[in-house]
């Protein structure tokens, strides 16, 4: 296998398909950088279930003195309706662990998140007692909230995942278009490639001819357009992982997470780590592999 | 050297066989010439030997190779033992004498070393010694199909394979071109050439197989084109 050789008419077959090779990094690029987006969205969604499903708790508030409405008639929950309430919680067999926040460590949490301007705008009265209750299995959460419910005293019951519902389905909105574009611009650079390679192996169908003629082997006919391809492939990739990490290293780390403080979990550089091999290696194979089959229509021996 | 044995080659789209049953042997270090009309068979039978086309029924053996057992990754051996030529030339226009003669050894992955030894001998043989750096589109007809017979003589084939050499050029360019190949065939080498030439078959006074419509239709040591036509 001559080294010198292949190098060289990769060269010549790159510079004379030009516009095509581009053509073909560029699209491989963009269907890349949204496969790279999908995984980041997916990254994202799993550390952020991580982060939460751990400290996923079922919170009993209980009125406070300003609470008005049906539940709440008479103000501040009483004492015995607090001994009831941790009553049925910790009777109940779906239930791990009970846990007491009183007015004053629900303020010390409110000004961990919010910035101290809002925190000195409240006082701990304002804020409402609560039980922070750890489920067993937290998927199974319907038979706690119905239990405590319409217990007096209680004002609402709120089951975190609640919270987290629309965020998920944001992200996995997001995931699915990202992966459906990346589908759509997948095809459209196969296409791209089969069409590059078609006129590649025309253009040069005088040397194949001979190489043909003279007992080249297959592989050494075909080596040239499938590294050529895998090179626009790699580069298209490339481009495509940077702009992954561009992705994070400014939408995400600039501009999202500074907007939603109160979440504090974000994909991190070990993520984009695994990331951009995978767009690699998926940009080289399937440029690759799209070559190779074509080839096998257009090149026969 | 060749062996064909009831080999019939029918085309898809074609009613007629351009074969029909066909058994021949070219022996080894023959000269044969493949006469016959256009449409009879002639580029049929050395696309058969060249593993080109299979055969529709029938054996092939070539260069002691069973060609109906011969695997396709196994086909560039084979083609590596049999040098081809062609009316047209088949020449990279822009690469030198040497250079289109060295992409046959290059791409069969021999070394700078033979390259470098083998060529300069091969342009030697055919007389285009002070050529080797000009360009094919500088060379006449002749000597254009002088630099396709070096490229497929370079590798020393066993066979050697002309499709109508002689085709595009003039009477006396042609007898410098037939020398050449009788040169070569005094190596050892089995020629076949397919030709309308009819005066250069008569020349040379060699084995002529006449082909029509697929059938053997003369074979004939030291024969002459054909009949009053």
């Amino acid at each position: 296998m001559r080294l010198q050789y292949i190098v060289s008419e990769i060269g010549t077959g790159l510079r004379r398909n030009l516009t095509m090779t581009l053509a073909v990094i560029i699209t491989v690029a963009i269907s890349m950088a949204f496969l790279g987006t999908g995984m980041l969205l997916r990254a994202q969604a799993e550390t952020m279930k991580g982060y939460w499903y751990d400290k996923v708790q079922i919170s009993v508030f209980m009125c406070n003195e300003y609470d008005r409405g049906e539940r709440c008639t008479d103000g501040m929950v009483t004492d015995e309706q607090k001994a009831d309430i941790e009553q049925v919680l910790t009777a109940h067999p779906e239930v791990k662990t009970v846990h007491f926040e009183s007015q004053e460590q629900a303020y010390e949490h409110f000004k961990e998140q919010f910035a101290d301007d809002i925190a000195e705008s409240i006082t701990p009265d304002q804020l409402q007692e609560s039980f922070r209750v750890e489920l067993k299995d937290p998927e199974r959460f319907e038979g706690v909230v119905s239990a405590v419910a319409g217990l007096p005293g209680v004002h609402q019951v709120q089951d975190q995942r609640d919270l987290l519902e629309p965020f998920f389905r944001v992200i996995n909105g997001l995931l699915f278009g990202a992966v459906a574009i990346a589908v759509i611009l997948l095809v459209a650079a196969i296409l791209l490639i089969t069409n590059t390679i078609r006129l590649a192996a025309f253009s040069r169908r005088r040397e194949t001819g001979i190489m043909r003629l003279v007992g080249a082997s297959n592989f050494y006919i075909q080596l040239p357009f499938i590294l050529e391809t895998a090179i626009a492939g790699f580069v298209g990739a490339v481009l495509a992982g940077a702009g992954v990490a561009l992705i994070k290293a400014i939408l995400i780390d600039r501009v999202i997470a500074p907007s939603f403080l109160f979440i504090d979990a974000w994909v991190g550089w070990s993520d984009i780590l695994v990331i951009v091999p995978w767009l690699l290696a998926a940009g080289v194979m399937m440029s690759a592999v799209a070559a190779f089959i074509t080839l096998r229509r257009y090149l026969r021996v | 050297m060749i062996r064909f044995d009831n080999v019939t080659k029918l085309y898809p789209t074609q009613n007629n066989a351009a074969l029909h049953d066909l058994t021949l042997e070219v022996e080894k270090g023959e000269f044969v010439f493949l006469v016959g009309p256009s449409g009879s068979g002639k580029s049929t039978f050395l696309r058969l030997v060249l593993k080109e086309e299979k055969p529709t029924s029938g054996w092939i053996r070539v260069a002691g190779k069973d060609l109906h057992r011969l695997s396709n990754w196994k086909v560039p051996q084979l083609r590596r033992r049999i040098g081809t030529v062609f009316q047209d030339f088949r020449l990279l226009p822009n690469k030198t004498v040497f250079e289109n003669i060295a992409f046959a050894l290059q791409v069969i992955g021999k070394s700078r070393r033979q390259i470098n030894r083998d060529v300069p001998a091969v342009i030697e043989l055919v007389g285009l010694g002070g050529k080797e750096d000009r360009l094919p589109d500088q060379l006449s007809g002749g000597e254009q199909q002088r630099v396709a017979v070096a490229r497929a003589f370079v590798n020393r084939p066993l066979i050697l394979l002309a499709d109508e050499p002689t085709g595009n050029l003039d009477p006396a360019t042609s007898v410098g071109i037939m020398k050449l190949l009788d040169r070569i065939n005094r190596t050892g080498t089995t020629v076949v050439m397919a030709t309308h030439d009819q005066s250069i078959v008569d020349q040379m006074r060699k084995r002529v197989i006449e082909l029509d419509h697929g059938h053997v239709v003369r074979d004939q040591s030291r024969g002459v084109y054909g009949y009053a036509r």
